[in-house]
C-alpha cells in the first residue's frame, strides 16, 4: 500500500499524476478461507479491516454481490452521533464516535470527519423532557450532550426560523458538539484500502446464494456466483438484504425491511454550519463539502427491496424543512434515492452468534447504521474471531427477543423512527 | 407513491392506506401455554421475503375495512387482494 502524504502529492504532482496505483487489488476467489464476512459495505469491511489488524486474520474474503459501499454505505445522510439514551447504545455508538475521530490517521485515508455539532430539535412538552433525559443520560455515560434554549439554537445554527409563529416552534435543543458528518464513500474505500493491504480479498460482484453446512451442523462454506468457497466461519453484515442471506441458512430473522430515502439539493456557498435534526416533524439536514444539502426522509410503510421509496415520504420531509428554514423554499432537489434498512423491533442492532455454529451476524441497524461503522466493525470482527462477543456487543444478542432484554430506543425515541 | 387496490373499493393512493405488515400471523389460541422462543416468534420474527410478500392493509381513510394483499416486495407491484380470513391465494395456479 502506498502511504498517501504530502510528499507523495508533491512527487506524483512533479511526476504528472501518472504513479497512482489501484487502491485494492481485484482477486479471483480462493478455494477456502479462514473466514468469509457477506456484504462489503462499510461495516462488513471495517469488520475485515479489524479481523485482519487487530485478530491477525489474513487469509479472509470479503464478498460484495455488487460493488462496495454501494447499498446503504453510498445512500445515508451520514450523520455521526452517540447521544443514544440507554448504557448499551451509548456505549456502542460512543465507542464509533471514538473510532471516528482518530479514522483517516488509522487508515491513511481522508474520509473528512468534520464534528460540527448535532443539533436536535424539541418541539413540544414531551420532546423538551424527553431530550432533557437524554442529555443527563449521556453525561451519566460520559458522552457530551447539552440543553440549548431556542436562542442558543439560533445562535448556534443561524439559519433556523425560531419564530413562535411557525407551526411547530422550537421549543430548545440537545447539542451534541463532538457530533458531525464524515465522507461516507471514503469510509468503505479507506476501509476495503487498509483491509487489502494486510491480504484481504475484496471480491466484488459475487453474491452469495447459499451457506454450506457440515455434518455436524457448523458452517463449512459458502455458495457463491463465483463458485463454492469453503470457510468455518461466516460473518453476515448485508444490512437490508440480511433475511435474505439467513433464510439460505434457513434461519428466520427478527426483521423488516424498508425503503429510507435521502435527497439532496443544487449545491450552493456554504450556509448551513452543522448537523440539524427534527424527529417531531421529522427532517435532517446538513451541508456536504460540495455545498448540496443533504436531507434525509422518513421510512416508507410496508417491506421493500426496491431502493425506492413514495415520492409523499419525501414531500413531507420538504414541509418540514420549509418551515424551519424558509429561505430553502427556492432551492432545487438535485435527486432523491432510496435504501432498504432492516429494522429490529427494537430499533438496536443484533450483533452476535447465531443458533448455527460457525455462523455470525451483524444487521438491524436500521436506519441509523452508518454512525457506527468503525465500532460495528471493530466489535464484529472480536466476535467472528473469537467465537464471543466483545463486552460492548454481548447485549445485543439475537436471544435477546426470547428473553425479553430488549435494548427498546424506539420507545426511548418519543417518536416513529 | 403506491397505487393500492382496495379489495371493496378498488384503486386508491398509497395514502389512503395503513399497512399493517405481514398478513396470517395467528395469534396463539393459549399464549401461557407457549415456551419463550415460540412467543418471541409469534411477537417479533418475521419472514422478510424479497419477493412474493402476503401482507394486511388498512383503508384507514377510505371505507376503513382491512384486506390481505400479495405484494412483490423487489418491485412493489401488486399482485392479488383478498378479504381477511381467506386463504393465502396460489398465484401459479389461480386457486383461492
Amino acid at each position: 500500500m502506498r502511504h498517501f502524504s504530502f510528499h507523495s502529492l508533491i512527487a506524483e504532482s512533479i511526476n504528472a499524476h501518472q504513479g497512482w496505483k489501484r487502491q485494492w487489488r481485484a482477486p479471483e476467489p480462493k478455494p477456502a478461507y479462514d473466514a468469509v464476512i457477506v456484504g462489503g459495505g462499510g461495516h462488513g469491511l471495517a469488520t475485515a479491516y479489524y479481523m485482519a489488524k487487530e485478530h491477525g486474520m489474513r487469509n479472509i474474503a470479503v464478498l460484495e454481490k455488487g460493488w462496495i459501499g454501494g447499498g446503504n454505505t453510498g445512500r445515508n445522510t451520514t450523520i455521526i452521533r452517540s447521544n443514544y439514551l440507554y448504557d448499551e447504545s451509548a456505549a456502542i455508538y460512543e465507542h464509533a464516535v471514538k473510532l471516528w475521530e482518530g479514522l483517516s490517521q488509522e487508515l491513511n485515508y481522508n474520509v473528512m470527519f468534520s464534528q460540527r455539532g448535532v443539533l436536535m430539535l424539541a418541539h413540544n412538552l414531551h420532546d423538551v423532557q424527553s431530550f432533557k433525559r437524554h442529555v443527563y443520560a449521556n453525561r451519566l455515560n460520559g458522552i457530551d450532550n447539552e440543553w440549548l434554549t431556542p436562542e442558543q439554537a439560533k445562535a448556534f445554527c443561524p439559519p433556523l426560523n425560531t419564530s413562535p409563529d411557525i407551526r411547530y416552534p422550537v421549543m430548545g435543543a440537545a447539542l451534541q458538539r463532538r457530533g458531525g458528518v464524515a465522507r461516507h464513500d471514503a469510509v468503505a474505500w479507506g476501509y476495503a484500502r487498509g483491509a487489502d493491504a494486510m491480504g484481504v480479498d475484496i471480491i466484488q460482484n459475487c453474491e452469495v446464494t447459499g451457506i454450506i453446512r457440515g455434518p455436524n451442523g457448523a458452517v463449512s462454506g459458502v455458495e457463491t456466483t463465483r463458485g463454492d468457497i469453503r470457510t468455518p466461519r461466516v460473518g453476515v453484515v448485508a444490512a437490508g438484504n440480511t433475511s435474505v442471506v439467513m433464510e439460505r441458512a434457513g434461519l428466520r430473522m427478527p426483521l423488516e425491511s424498508f425503503p429510507l430515502q435521502a435527497l439532496v439539493s443544487e449545491p450552493v456557498k456554504p450556509v448551513f454550519p452543522c448537523v440539524l435534526m427534527s424527529n417531531a416533524v421529522h427532517a435532517y439536514i446538513s451541508q456536504s463539502d460540495k455545498g448540496e444539502l443533504v436531507i434525509g426522509a422518513g421510512t416508507d410503510q410496508y417491506v421493500s427491496y426496491s431502493q425506492q421509496g413514495g415520492l409523499h415520504i419525501t414531500t413531507h420531509t420538504i414541509d418540514a424543512i420549509c418551515e424551519l428554514f424558509p429561505q430553502f423554499s427556492r432551492l432545487r432537489m438535485l435527486r432523491n434515492w432510496g435504501g432498504v434498512v432492516d429494522v429490529t423491533p427494537d430499533r438496536s442492532p443484533i450483533i452476535g452468534k447465531t443458533s448455527i455454529p460457525g455462523l455470525y451476524v451483524n444487521c438491524g441497524w436500521g436506519t441509523g447504521g452508518f454512525k457506527a461503522t468503525p465500532g460495528s466493525g471493530h466489535v464484529f470482527a472480536h466476535t467472528v474471531a473469537k467465537g464471543e462477543p466483545h463486552p460492548i456487543n454481548a447485549p445485543f444478542t439475537l436471544d435477546r427477543f426470547r428473553t425479553g432484554r430488549l435494548i427498546d430506543e424506539a420507545a426511548a425515541a418519543a417518536v416513529a423512527h | 407513491m403506491l397505487l393500492v387496490t382496495c379489495h371493496y373499493c378498488g384503486d386508491r393512493p398509497e395514502i389512503e392506506f395503513r399497512c399493517g405488515g405481514e398478513a396470517h400471523i395467528a395469534r396463539p389460541v393459549d399464549p401461557s401455554a407457549l415456551d419463550d422462543k415460540a412467543w418471541s416468534e409469534f411477537l417479533f420474527y418475521r419472514t422478510n421475503p424479497k419477493g412474493v410478500h402476503a401482507e394486511r392493509w388498512n383503508h384507514v381513510h377510505g371505507c376503513g375495512r382491512w384486506f390481505n394483499a400479495l405484494r412483490n416486495t423487489a418491485t412493489d407491484v401488486f399482485l392479488a387482494t383478498y378479504p381477511m380470513g381467506d386463504k393465502r391465494p396460489d398465484l401459479e395456479t389461480g386457486v383461492k
